[in-house]
């Protein structure tokens, strides 16, 4: 009995934080039921992590932004912009692979930084100038695919990154060796670090939940990355986007979550005056913060640019309106100080999701795009209205 | 038998906790110029928005007698309708819109929706000639100075055909000249028959223009002055605004004992680097170790100005003049060099400037300080949960834990946050800015006693403070403050509230 309480209690104060997974989990097994299982597939889930990919590297950076209550629309076609040079400096100038890949992140920090001072010191609104760096982008990417039209890429190193998957290392039973080992790594580290911090918080004399909770809790978060890692081993094990996608998210959510600068970032964002009169320097975090976005773009148009093996003239169009929703649906607040870059991954994940299972059930594209607009909609609602509750 | 243009009787208005105006009596002649006069928070303000609407009727209790009849006025435009126009200290014009639209803005001359611009523009001429202000009502709001903005204002109001006329302490931000202008028109309106009601904190005004005056002390009228009988003097007049009993709710230090110099301004000039408004002049101050100095003055005498010029700077004021922090020169481009230097500042907006009132209490305590609990960027999570409780336990902040949302706590538990908050940066100087505002007196003595604990532990103290008896009751020494001035330095055995009170109105 007082295990259920103390269950009951803790989902009702972290409802916010968990209606996301929910959400998530309703979404799939509703299209699971519908499409006869096919949705949970091996090969469609592993087809929408990888669709999934360019927009969540993007969503992770416009959460950011948006928390420092900032926007930026130009992330689609920079992305799109510098996916083309990565293009043209393999297959026009030669340019080996690893050297063009930090060259472009590079030159994404950059744009990042030249939209970061415009708004910080120049103090341009962030939509305005970011809607002129749309615009500069857009011409820009038209610019060099031009004359070429579409650019192919030939490098197959470069492309990996898009279609490959990391080597499997043999079979058992259909499933890639290699993936099932670094399920089974990602498991071990998750236990292993919720038992140090366990131990930490009893060593500062903290509460922490009962052993009971702990259990399930670490019984029930193995058996979804076990689940989640049998399904990606059935089909060619994982693909180098969800490798780089989980990089991503697991370097930014330590950024945001145990790090000074992740704190400056959060507590520019929840009141920029209290935070200069803390001696934060919101001129510094704003560039930063931009910086990252641009860098991210930077991987977003690699990525795509990979998963296409070629530059088009429109890649990029509407990511950033993709990556904007995803971050709200992820519970990202407007108002700034508040979100996850977690969250944002999964509100990234639900779009596709809608997207992926609506595919496979025949559903039109106009209805598709309401349907999206209302999951959207519902999402801030439901954020809106659990937050007037706490308050 | 007196023609009373307004009577307010027994006016009580209470907010959740605080009871603002206690059956209050004011009554206003016709023809006359009636100067309100009080402390910051006594409840002129609130006098004034009771009476014109802006607090409903049926929020207050009592009786609203104007123009021989009993008003119950349920929105402004109500009082507007009746004749009553009230300018606020902080104008309320549309800065990009030009002199004639501001003028009757609201009020357009119009037939059916369609606005008459050519006789708006005529009749703003024949407004502007009534203020006497020689300006072409073509031109921007925002291109007038301060004088003549507030001129386009009584403007505003006389084509509202008004009766009753309010300004709430409108030479504040006049210099000397555009004052006597403005006191010159408002005896002019007065031979025309407008009454006039003036909040101001100027005695030297109050005395050369008013013909009655009415003192509010904690939300009473204390008494009306006449100045027919001669009653409207200095003295007089402070003596009504500071009567109130010192309560002993100040704990005492003992042994006091003063060490070096830490801080140490001269002729330290402030420009507001937009406006040009020079908003601190020539300060000279110091501060030794061990030391409580105490910064009177009323409010917009440049006191927060100072502090903030002070630490850091974060409002990009042009500075002139000399800081020394312990001996030594120093010029501080962003607020981390002056937490650097030892110097902390808690602002008297604690909501505005002060708080993450989304953050829980724990990132507060720490955001100033994360370098305190981080090692090599990363933060030890747990160490800070330790610290924040040890600074909720010292403090005696009430709040389940620390993990509790800052803005869903009192004002009191809010302003010991961020206290703590300034503790944990380890200060040599502490600056605080009206520490006690809006917090109740179990919360003020604490505060009072965290005080003299950190002067015991060698801090020093800036406090800055509207509240007369707090100022005498904690510092060593006291600086007043009007006009960006410092008018005065009293060691505290020489500082009584009256002599406050003479300094601060100049």
């Amino acid at each position: 009995m007082n295990f259920f309480n103390e269950a009951k209690s803790l989902i009702k104060v972290n409802i916010r934080e968990y209606g996301m997974y929910i959400a998530l989990f309703v979404i799939m097994l509703t299209f699971s039921i519908m499409t006869d299982g096919l949705f949970m597939s091996s090969r469609n889930i592993s087809n929408l992590l990888d669709m999934t990919g360019y927009t969540a590297v993007l969503a992770v950076g416009m959460t950011l932004v948006i928390v420092i209550r900032h926007i930026d629309l130009s992330v689609g076609f920079a992305a799109g912009f510098m996916g083309a040079i990565a293009a043209i400096m393999l297959s026009n100038w030669g340019v080996p692979v690893y050297i063009t890949i930090p060259v472009i992140l590079v030159l994404g920090v950059v744009i990042g930084m030249f939209n970061g001072v415009l708004v910080a010191s120049v103090g341009i609104p962030a939509f305005v100038s970011s809607l002129a760096a749309m615009l500069i982008f857009r011409g820009a990417l038209l610019m060099v695919t031009e004359k070429t039209g579409t650019i192919i890429v030939k490098n197959e190193h470069f492309n990996a990154l898009g279609n490959g998957f990391i080597p499997s290392l043999g079979e058992v039973g259909g499933l890639s060796v290699l993936s099932l080992i670094l399920g089974l790594v990602v498991i071990a580290l998750y236990v292993y670090f919720e038992f140090a911090n366990r131990r930490n918080k009893l060593k500062y004399e903290f509460e922490v939940v009962s052993g009971g909770i702990f259990a399930v809790k670490l019984v029930f978060v193995s058996a979804i990355i076990a689940y989640i890692t049998w399904i990606i081993a059935g089909y060619n094990g994982f693909s180098w986007t969800v490798v780089i996608m989980l990089a991503v998210v697991v370097i930014y959510h330590f950024l945001t979550t145990k790090t000074v600068l992740g704190r400056h970032i959060y507590a520019v964002g929840s009141n920029p005056e209290a935070a200069h009169l803390s001696g934060i320097s919101v001129k510094k975090i704003t560039y930063i913060v931009f910086g990252s976005m641009g860098m991210l773009s930077a991987l977003s148009g690699i990525l795509f640019t990979a998963r296409l093996q070629s530059a088009t003239t429109t890649a990029g169009t509407l990511f950033e309106l993709d990556a904007i929703a995803a971050a709200y649906v992820g519970g990202v607040s407007a108002a700034g100080g508040v979100g996850k870059v977690t969250g944002s991954i999964i509100g990234a994940i639900v779009m596709t999701s809608l997207t992926s299972g609506m595919n496979l059930l025949g559903v039109g594209i106009s209805y598709q795009y309401m349907i999206r607009g209302g999951v959207l909609a519902a999402a801030v609602i439901f954020d809106v209205l659990t937050r007037k509750k706490r308050a | 038998m007196s023609d009373y243009i307004l009577e307010m009787k027994g006016i009580t208005k209470e907010f959740p906790g605080v009871k603002a105006l206690t059956d209050v009596s004011f009554k206003v002649e016709r023809g006359e110029i009636h100067c309100l006069i009080g402390e910051n928070g006594a409840g002129k303000s609130t006098l004034m928005k009771v009476l014109s609407g802006v607090y409903p009727h049926g929020t207050y209790s009592g009786d609203i007698v104007f123009d021989g009849k009993v008003q119950t006025f349920a929105k402004i435009s109500d009082s507007v309708k009746t004749g009553i126009a009230i300018i606020y200290q902080e104008l309320a014009l549309f800065p990009d819109l030009t002199v004639y639209e501001n003028i009757f803005a609201g009020n357009e001359v119009k037939r059916g929706a369609v606005v008459n611009w050519n006789r708006t523009i005529v009749e703003a001429k024949r407004m502007l000639k009534k203020v006497k202000l020689n300006v072409n009502p073509e031109t921007l709001i925002k291109d007038l100075g301060v004088g003549k903005q507030q001129l386009v204002e009584i403007a505003k109001a006389l084509s509202k055909e008004v009766k009753l006329l309010i300004l709430d302490e409108p030479t504040a931000a006049l210099n000397e000249n555009d004052s006597e202008n403005l006191l010159e028109l408002l005896r002019e309106l007065k031979d025309q028959g407008i009454t006039c009601i003036m909040i101001s904190h100027k005695l030297k005004e109050v005395i050369s223009i008013a013909d009655k005056a009415t003192v509010i002390r904690d939300g009473r009228t204390i008494c009306t002055l006449d100045a027919a009988k001669g009653e409207i003097t200095e003295g007089v007049i402070i003596k009504n605004m500071v009567g109130r009993e010192i309560e002993d709710i100040y704990p005492k230090r003992a042994n006091k004992k003063f060490g070096d110099t830490i801080l140490e301004v001269r002729d330290w000039t402030a420009y507001d680097a937009p406006t040009g408004r020079n908003v601190v002049k020539n300060a000279n101050l110091h501060v030794k170790k061990g030391e409580i100095v105490g910064i009177a003055g009323l409010m917009g005498s440049g006191r927060t100005e100072l502090a903030l010029s002070i630490f850091g700077n974060p409002k990009s004021y042009k500075l002139q003049g000399e800081l020394l922090v312990e001996g030594k020169r120093r010029s501080f481009k962003h607020t981390s060099d002056a937490i650097e230097a030892g110097i902390a500042y808690v602002t008297e907006d604690r909501k505005g400037d002060g708080l993450f009132l989304l953050q829980d209490i724990k990132s507060n305590v720490t955001a100033a300080n994360l370098q305190g609990i981080a090692r090599g960027g990363v933060i030890n999570q747990n160490e800070e949960v330790k610290v924040a409780n040890e600074y909720k336990k010292s403090m005696n902040v009430k709040a389940p834990s620390v993990e509790q949302i800052v803005g869903n706590l009192s004002g009191g538990n809010q302003q010991k946050v961020s206290l703590g908050k300034w503790l944990f940066v380890g200060p040599k100087l502490l600056i605080l800015d009206e520490p006690t505002r809006g917090i109740d007196v179990g919360a003020k003595f604490e505060i009072y006693t965290i005080m003299n604990k950190l002067i015991a532990e060698g801090m020093s103290i800036i406090m800055i403070s509207s509240e007369l008896g707090e100022v005498l009751g904690m510092s060593d020494r006291v600086y007043v403050m009007a006009e960006g001035k410092i008018k005065g330095e009293l060691p505290i055995e020489q500082a009584s509230q009256e002599k406050i009170m003479e300094l601060a109105t100049q």
